[in-house]
């Protein structure tokens, strides 16, 4: 292994363990959503093991909420593929920044640490890497504690779900619909994420009126896309 | 085409969603060993994320019934206020089960 930089890219057990306590107060709020999406998912109909195999294997909060919205007696294959790939493309992102670190890792831990990369452990080690400190324990560590407290919140939220008789009557069936709009909103806001958004919601909404069932997804997804490529990011001098 | 949410069915849709999501954990370390993403891919990327959200969301505000209506722009109003997902999300589902106490 080419030691040629300042040794940021450093992984061992210790820096692992680090980043799984730095990353286990933020995991309370993952419980929180985990227990969301428990709850959601029995309200689809979904049987418990499912929704635990989903949460241990897909690990993903935001392309499971997408799934449970386009849940029923059938799935729409092709409106569930364009959805999983655009919610799951800011991981492209996450890898491409980590490259310059995780390119000193043998292949198999290159590719075995970005398994749990996620929102928060990527940023805290991102972070991290631009304090001048090692940051693959924060993104492995943190990952793997996002990844047992996501399984745990849902395995929570499954339990309770099941002992609720009438979740519509507490208002739970609108815990997806809130969660996904939360999301929207807890990004950048900007007159250009203004623009894309209402590209957005329009092409959706077209298409959700004249287009065949389930189409709103991906019509809405590349005509936002398309606007975010086409308008192009301001960059304003710091 | 739709996949039955059946038996295999359902083995089979775990199984796309965990091969997508890996592919998109794995791809951007690959597309990097191989060539750099331009900023152009960057933003249609990081616009797509986005929007699919907006995309899920905004036939359940037109077509949802006034709890709904409600939920969503509750939790709305407390995301431009105090920015915080868990309030909003919860004051956005006590706002629907007021509602539809009424």
């Amino acid at each position: 292994m080419g030691h040629t930089d300042t040794g940021l890219h450093q992984l061992d057990r210790s820096l692992v363990w680090a980043g799984f306590k730095s990353l286990t107060p933020i995991s309370l709020f993952v419980t929180i959503f985990g227990v969301a999406f428990g709850l959601a998912a029995k309200q689809s109909g979904m049987s418990d093991s499912l929704v635990i195999s989903m949460s241990a294997l897909i690990f993903s909060g935001y392309a499971q909420f997408a799934l449970l919205d386009l849940w029923g007696a059938q799935v729409p294959l092709v409106a569930m593929l364009v959805a999983a790939v655009a919610i799951n493309a800011r991981h492209l992102l996450m890898g491409a920044t980590l490259y310059p670190w995780l390119r000193h890792l043998p292949p198999l831990k290159r590719y075995g640490v970005m398994m749990v990369a996620s929102d928060a452990n990527w940023a805290m080690s991102m972070q991290a890497f631009s304090r001048g400190q090692p940051g693959l324990g924060l993104l492995l560590g943190g990952g793997l504690a996002i990844w047992l407290f996501w399984v745990l919140g849902t395995w929570l939220g499954i339990h309770f779900g099941n002992a609720l008789s009438d979740p519509k009557t507490l208002g739970l069936d609108m815990v997806m619909g809130c969660f996904l709009l939360a999301m929207v909103l807890g990004g950048d806001r900007n007159p250009r994420m203004c623009l894309i958004w209402s590209v957005a919601a329009i092409a959706s909404l077209l298409a959700y009126r004249y287009l065949p069932e389930n189409s709103h997804v991906i019509v809405g997804t590349l005509a936002g896309g398309l606007a975010g490529a086409v308008k192009g990011e301001q960059h304003h001098e710091h | 085409m739709s996949i039955e949410t059946t038996g295999m069915g359902i083995v089979g849709i775990v199984l796309l969603m965990v091969v997508v999501t890996l592919a998109t954990r794995w791809g951007g370390v690959y597309v990097m060993s191989i060539a750099p993403i331009s900023a152009r891919v960057r933003q249609f990327i990081n616009a797509m994320s986005a929007s699919v959200l907006v995309a899920l969301i905004a036939p359940m505000a037109l077509t949802g019934d006034v709890a709904t209506r409600v939920a969503l722009c509750a939790t709305a109003a407390l995301m431009l206020a105090v920015n915080k997902p868990l309030p909003a999300i919860a004051v956005g589902v006590v706002a629907a089960a007021l509602v539809r106490q009424l």
